[in-house]
């Protein structure tokens, strides 16, 4: 990706940004996320398909947000955290520079929040077919076998809320599991608040999650919790229509239509 | 060995479904005593942790009911949390919490009828379940370590 070196120090020599957000070697095979503020260092950028990370999550991030004015390296999916971010208000286009990535590996320069969306309008959402069987397989089970296998599936989970950490729309600087005073979810590692804490996860990003995969690629003990988000995004589309973000569209939860159909009010 | 009384919570609103229950009451219509009533400014108040914490603290039932779509005090509270219903339940459902536990219904102020009616069916839907002893052992967890 010499383009992409060029063009990042392009960005910094003209002092149009302080720092670029972008992958770099990490230990082993493994890529990491690098932050950029000398021209020296640009050459350490690097892009192929082991960059997988969600580079959004750093936009909102008081400790990143200090280095100054950034440009971010956007693949697909971080493109969409952009621009949901951008839909909630949290970063304008003045914020950042967007380093855009297709899926052929080229460059992409976006003008605008607006460009980003005509680009993603071409990229839209789709569940993968083998996540749709899961999905589906998980479904058909009796409602006591399906409550025993979530039980079990969570039960790796130690709260580490790296899930929380690593998505780009968990972005509050409180969050209720935090809370002590009450403690509504148990920090144990405890069945109940394993539970709970995942379907607060789930339900806190209802009609918000862009299916980027962050949460699950994060997590040590790789417990399915993006298969809770995906089918959630399956609902959305069932129910409201259209799913993904856009600029003219508040949120599905932050909006109604008087006509919403449900089946199971009485 | 004594037939089991399920414990059912119930949230409502403060301008419809409140005042619907109350209606119940000062017409002298009997209905099933299982139900505890905690009362809320809106349905939009209803926060789903809500549920889940009746869930842990030991209902077996929940029900959950506001005033009409349209007839909103605060005009689009109860829309907002239909939504938030469909998709709180789809998440439910797919984690395997039985659904049919939750009960959502729209009682007016002036449906005191209707209100006696969702209780009772409500109360003999959770009857038949018997009590939610799947949730009761997912939250008894740590009491069951500290017995063992």
């Amino acid at each position: 990706m010499n383009e992409l070196i060029k063009k990042a120090v392009a960005l910094l020599e003209s002092d149009s940004v302080q720092v670029i957000i972008g992958y770099a070697e990490g230990t082993g095979t493994r890529t990491r996320a690098i932050f950029i503020t000398r021209t020296a260092d640009c050459e350490n950028l690097i892009f192929d398909s082991r960059c997988v990370q969600n580079l959004a999550v750093y936009l909102t991030k008081s400790e990143i947000k200090k280095l100054g004015k950034p440009a971010i390296v956007a693949p697909i999916p971080v493109l969409r955290s952009i621009l949901q971010l951008a839909v909630e208000n949290q970063i304008t286009e003045n914020d950042l520079v967007v380093l855009g990535i297709t899926p052929q590996s080229e460059l992409v320069d976006f003008e605008s929040f607006a460009a980003i969306e005509a680009f993603l309008s071409t990229h839209q959402i789709v569940i993968e077919e083998k996540y749709q069987e899961t999905i589906r397989e998980i479904k058909a089970m009796p409602v006591t076998e399906r409550f025993a296998y979530w039980v079990k599936e969570l039960e790796p989970c130690f709260k580490c809320y790296a899930c929380r950490a690593a998505c780009p729309l968990c972005y509050c600087t409180r969050c209720t599991v935090d809370n002590n005073q009450p403690q509504w979810i148990s920090v144990a590692s405890h069945p109940l608040g394993n539970l709970e804490w995942h379907i607060m996860r789930a339900m806190h990003l209802a009609g918000r999650c862009t299916d980027c995969e962050a949460c699950y690629n994060a997590c040590p003990m790789s417990i399915p919790i993006h298969l809770l988000t995906k089918n959630m995004l399956q609902d959305v589309t069932e129910n409201f229509g259209t799913y993904g973000p856009s600029l003219d569209k508040l949120n599905t939860l932050s909006s109604f239509k008087p006509d919403d159909k449900e089946s199971f009010i009485r | 060995m004594t037939e089991f009384e399920p414990k059912i919570i119930a949230f409502v609103c403060n301008w419809c479904t409140y005042a619907g229950a109350d209606l119940t009451g000062t017409s002298r219509i009997k209905y099933a005593q299982n139900v505890k009533i905690v009362r809320f400014p809106c349905t939009g108040r209803i926060d789903f942790m809500l549920l889940l914490k009746s869930f842990g603290e030991g209902a077996d039932g929940i029900i959950v009911s506001g005033c009409h779509p349209n007839d909103c005090h605060y005009t689009s509270g109860n829309f907002h949390a239909r939504r938030r219903w469909i998709m709180f339940r789809g998440l439910l459902d797919m984690l395997g919490i039985d659904v049919r536990r939750i009960q959502y219904s729209w009682v007016s102020a002036a449906e005191g009828a209707k209100w006696a009616d969702i209780v009772n069916s409500t109360v003999n839907t959770i009857r038949e379940l018997g009590p939610y002893t799947e949730y009761e052992k997912v939250a008894g967890y740590l009491e069951k370590e500290a017995k063992q």
